[in-house]
């Protein structure tokens, strides 16, 4: 019935981008709103993930255990009823907090979570050898972590991380369910103050590609300043 | 939790079904896509690659929830008046088949080129070539992926509830609305939700162990 009523329709719909674009300041708001929200989530989230995983791999059995039930969990769920959780319940039960803050926790649980798996691939990508030669020369177990460990772990899943940050800056689109005016947010008072929904959500996919590559950029920016021994040697680890 | 009478658990549980529901819709939809861009993109013609590249880069950088709203009123624009239900579906099948392209054109590319060198010294046509040889051992390696993928889609599906579509996450927000104890529903609801994915997750595991084992 569906493909009836295709062969027998024509493009009737007359496209007026002037009108969403009347509002590119909300717009550009909304933008920057987003990218905040994705920085800092990025940010705390991948510190919350660099912890989960050394507690996965190198701490306690309970230490791991309870990171481990903490991912599998955060895994396992939606993020939009982990923002619910956040905003609503939280609230409910005392702890009142704007929609940007409820978002960025709710965030940075999440991305911790994903943080945290594939940082643990790295650290386990670490030949033994490498630790073998740290306890050698004396480092202790946290000198060695810090130093010979992390860092060419990071960088070996370097392009994973990326991709999963690019992927939470997407994701925060959700939290324009609990009313954070972030770009969806934004997008969608648009389109129900002009009736323009096609045009006002296709400028809304284009920008978010647009913040996509540029997230991409700083991330490989980011890479030329963190891990110089690629850059000098010219050698991957 | 004298709030939840039995009413309201039937309600969860009917949106349990619908994400049920919506998600195999939404794998079967994005399979039979996905099926198509993998091919096309393994074995198109530069033309098409190139295309078919984009459309995945496309997809994969807008988040579902402006893809949503965008079938939901970009179809009726085009004349199709669709359901909730529908519009979700079509939203989640082209979201989807970016994804499962992708994995799936990982996998066929994974088969070892000798294979196909070996089938077209058997004299064997490329239809062939890929319906005996390639996609039978590219099904193996695809197997894990697709059902950790199938995770990602379950918890995508509850994104539905944002152009009115009732399923688990839409249940537990109405529910909400009337009983207005958000911790104890949304706990519940993310209860659920674990109990459909888990499993998956678990399974997913498995087969990619037994997969390196049977190779080793």
């Amino acid at each position: 019935m569906l493909l009836l009523s295709a062969a027998n329709t024509t493009l009737n719909y007359a496209f007026d981008f002037s009108a969403p674009l009347a509002y590119a300041p909300d717009l550009l708001a909304g933008a920057w709103t987003t990218l905040t929200l994705s920085l800092a989530s990025t940010f705390f989230g991948f510190l919350l993930g660099v912890l989960c995983a050394i507690a996965n791999t190198k701490g306690t059995r309970w230490m791991a255990r309870c990171a481990g039930a903490y991912i599998e969990v955060i895994r396992n769920t939606p993020l939009l009823v982990q923002v619910f959780i956040v905003y609503f319940g939280l609230s409910s039960l005392g702890w009142q907090v704007g929609a940007f803050t409820a978002a960025t926790v709710a965030l940075v649980v999440n991305v911790g979570a994903y943080t945290s798996e594939i940082v643990r691939a790295g650290i386990e990508s670490i030949p033994k050898g490498q630790l073998e030669a740290a306890e050698c020369i004396g480092l202790s177990r946290w000198q060695t972590l810090l130093h010979v460990v992390l860092p060419p772990a990071i960088e070996r899943v370097y392009p994973a991380l990326t991709s999963q940050y690019v992927l939470l800056m997407l994701a925060s689109s959700i939290c324009s369910q609990i009313s954070a005016e972030e770009l969806t947010a934004v997008a969608n008072r648009i389109q129900s103050d002009t009736y323009r929904s096609v045009e006002t959500y296709l400028i809304v996919a284009v920008a978010y590609l647009l913040m996509s590559l540029l997230m991409r950029g700083l991330f490989w920016l980011l890479a030329r300043l963190a891990f110089p021994r690629r850059r000098r040697l010219g050698t991957p680890l | 939790m004298g709030f939840l009478n039995a009413a309201h658990l039937r309600f969860l549980f009917d949106g349990l079904l619908w994400t049920v529901g919506l998600s195999l819709l939404a794998f079967v939809g994005g399979g039979l896509l996905g099926f198509a861009v993998a091919l096309g993109s393994s074995y198109g013609p530069r033309g098409s690659r190139l295309l078919v590249s984009l459309y995945i880069k496309l997809i994969q950088g807008t988040p579902l929830l402006v893809l949503l709203p965008l079938a939901y009123f970009g179809l009726p624009a085009l004349g199709l008046d669709v359901a909730p239900l529908a519009a979700a579906a079509m939203a989640l099948s082209i979201y989807v088949s970016a994804y499962l392209g992708e994995i799936w054109r990982g996998c066929i590319e994974s088969v070892p080129r000798t294979q196909a060198e070996a089938a077209e010294c058997l004299a064997l046509r490329w239809h062939q070539r890929v319906w005996h040889v390639i996609l039978p051992q590219a099904i193996k390696i695809a197997t894990p992926p697709t059902v950790g993928f199938m995770v990602q889609i379950v918890k995508n599906t509850s994104l539905a509830s944002a152009i009115g579509f009732v399923e688990l996450a839409r249940a537990g927000q109405i529910i909400n609305n009337s009983t207005f104890e958000p911790f104890v529903i949304f706990v519940i609801v993310a209860a659920l939700y674990f109990v459909l994915c888990y499993p998956l997750s678990v399974l997913s595991r498995r087969l990619e162990r037994k997969f390196h084992v049977a190779h080793r």
